[in-house]
């Protein structure tokens, strides 16, 4: 239960960051709050021959609300600092709801949005609401920066992504959402703090009585954040009513497709999805 | 494969430290080993267990989870902070009176983090005390003791 040596750097700057995880590639690792890396290390699952702990690195833990589009989460944000955030409006009560799911108080106190989007746990929150959101992740290298969408940052298998080994996650763009917007997250996990089985994030435009847009996004249920699609389309449109909220959860255990592990079976997963569907937009619509 | 070691101080409980470590070693082990700090406890030493918890910065952290280089100025705080010499600390005082503990491996994590939460939050409400004492395991009082115990510690602390 003792990591493995390594090589440690504490870069001071950005450019000096990337050029380590230019100069290692894959034998390097980017240290930021620890709360999964290092367990896995201690494990000796990973055994990074460096690590470039981004603590001193200036920018990354800023959350940039100047633009009146969009909100920019900078990468080593903590997950404490986004459950008692100051965004306006809808995006932050989001943030807030969600936040105070990632694992307990102290871990929330260490660890990061950017490090928990960048190791992709099936079953972690941000990237649910990264994926329910369509985030904009920023990714640098010494060669240069990229943009890219949660669509395409997460792959559907468990704890890939599409960064590098020399790119660093630097900030995540997400969209304000308007004040007529509903928001909520709801996550069943036998104890509280556990990882989810099953989690859902929704966000829904209102337009009057009727729901003009839905955004649902679900984790547990694949190898990475899934969007419910075709229950999103169940919304689109419709009477805000408890019936088109349970024919939309419905259609969302319809169209997932998980696999059963130690922790629940498939059909176990897949009636969460309807449960957690129909409690987040009980929330979204309350 | 034995690695260069890196000299560093650390400030625990107010006083200074001077250690020299393996990048690799938590501040678990450091404050234990290098400091002759025995009070943090290491139960599981993959963050789960919580009886490692100290303060950093006021804030409870797993010190399985993070390594001693990682420690730059910052004030670390364990459980032998606490008590004013032979006083208890009310939090201490409140475990003693309550029987907030058996065998007291998981105490001092306890300990720290509802130090930490008392400290920063002293009108939190029992439920959400609760949340944040869910944080941390124990195998032997059920943790209801232990609840009562921050209760009563709360109550005091306030008055």
């Amino acid at each position: 239960m003792k990591p493995a040596a390594f090589e440690y750097h504490a870069p001071r700057t950005l450019e000096e960051a990337l050029g380590l995880l230019h100069e290692h590639q894959d034998e390097a690792k980017v240290l930021a709050g620890g709360q999964s890396l290092v367990p896995a290390m201690n494990f000796r699952l990973a055994r990074p021959a460096v690590l470039v702990d981004i603590a001193h690195v200036p920018g990354l833990d800023r959350i940039e609300t100047n633009d009146p589009a969009s909100v920019t989460v900078g990468a080593r944000v903590r997950h404490l600092d986004l459950e008692h955030n100051t965004i306006a409006g809808p995006l932050g009560s989001l943030f807030a709801m969600t936040g105070r799911w990632v694992g307990h108080y102290p871990i929330r106190v260490r660890g990061t949005f950017g490090g928990s989007l960048a190791h992709a746990d099936p079953a972690a929150e941000w990237c649910a609401l990264a994926s329910a959101l369509d985030a904009e992740l920023h990714c640098r290298s010494t060669s240069g920066s990229r943009t890219v969408g949660a669509r395409d940052f997460f792959e559907q298998m468990a704890f890939t992504t599409c960064l590098e080994p020399d790119e660093l996650l630097v900030g995540v763009r997400l969209p304000r959402l308007s004040d007529s917007c509903g928001v909520g997250m709801a996550e069943f996990a036998r104890r509280w703090g556990d990882f989810a089985i099953v989690l859902a994030v929704t966000a829904v435009e209102r337009d009057g009585d009727s729901i003009a847009r839905a955004r649902i996004a679900l984790g547990g249920v694949a190898g990475g954040p899934v969007r419910a699609s075709n229950a999103e389309a169940a919304l689109a449109g419709r009477p805000a009513t408890a019936g088109t909220v349970a024919e939309a959860a419905a259609a969302a255990a319809e169209e997932v497709d998980p696999t059963g592990d130690i922790h629940g079976s498939a059909d176990y997963r897949r009636d969460l999805v309807r449960a957690m569907v129909t409690r987040a937009l009980d929330q979204a619509l309350a | 494969m034995s690695q260069r070691r890196v000299e560093l101080t650390l400030t625990v409980n107010g006083q200074r430290y001077e250690a020299a470590v393996e990048p690799r070693k938590t501040l678990a082990d450091t404050l234990r080993e290098d400091c002759g700090l025995t009070g943090t406890h290491l139960g599981c030493e993959h963050g789960v267990c919580g009886a490692c918890t100290v303060l950093v910065d006021d804030e409870p952290v797993r010190s399985c989870l993070m390594f001693a280089v990682q420690c730059g100025s910052q004030a670390i705080r364990t459980v032998e902070g606490l008590a004013d010499g032979d006083r208890l600390h009310p939090i201490q005082q409140a475990f003693w009176e309550h029987h907030g503990l058996q065998c007291g491996f998981c105490t001092p994590g306890f300990l720290m983090l509802a130090t930490s939460v008392l400290e920063s939050r002293p009108d939190i409400g029992d439920e959400e005390l609760r949340e944040v004492l869910a944080s941390n395991l124990c195998r032997c009082t059920g943790y209801q003791n232990i609840i009562t115990s921050v209760h009563a510690a709360r109550d005091q602390m306030r008055s």
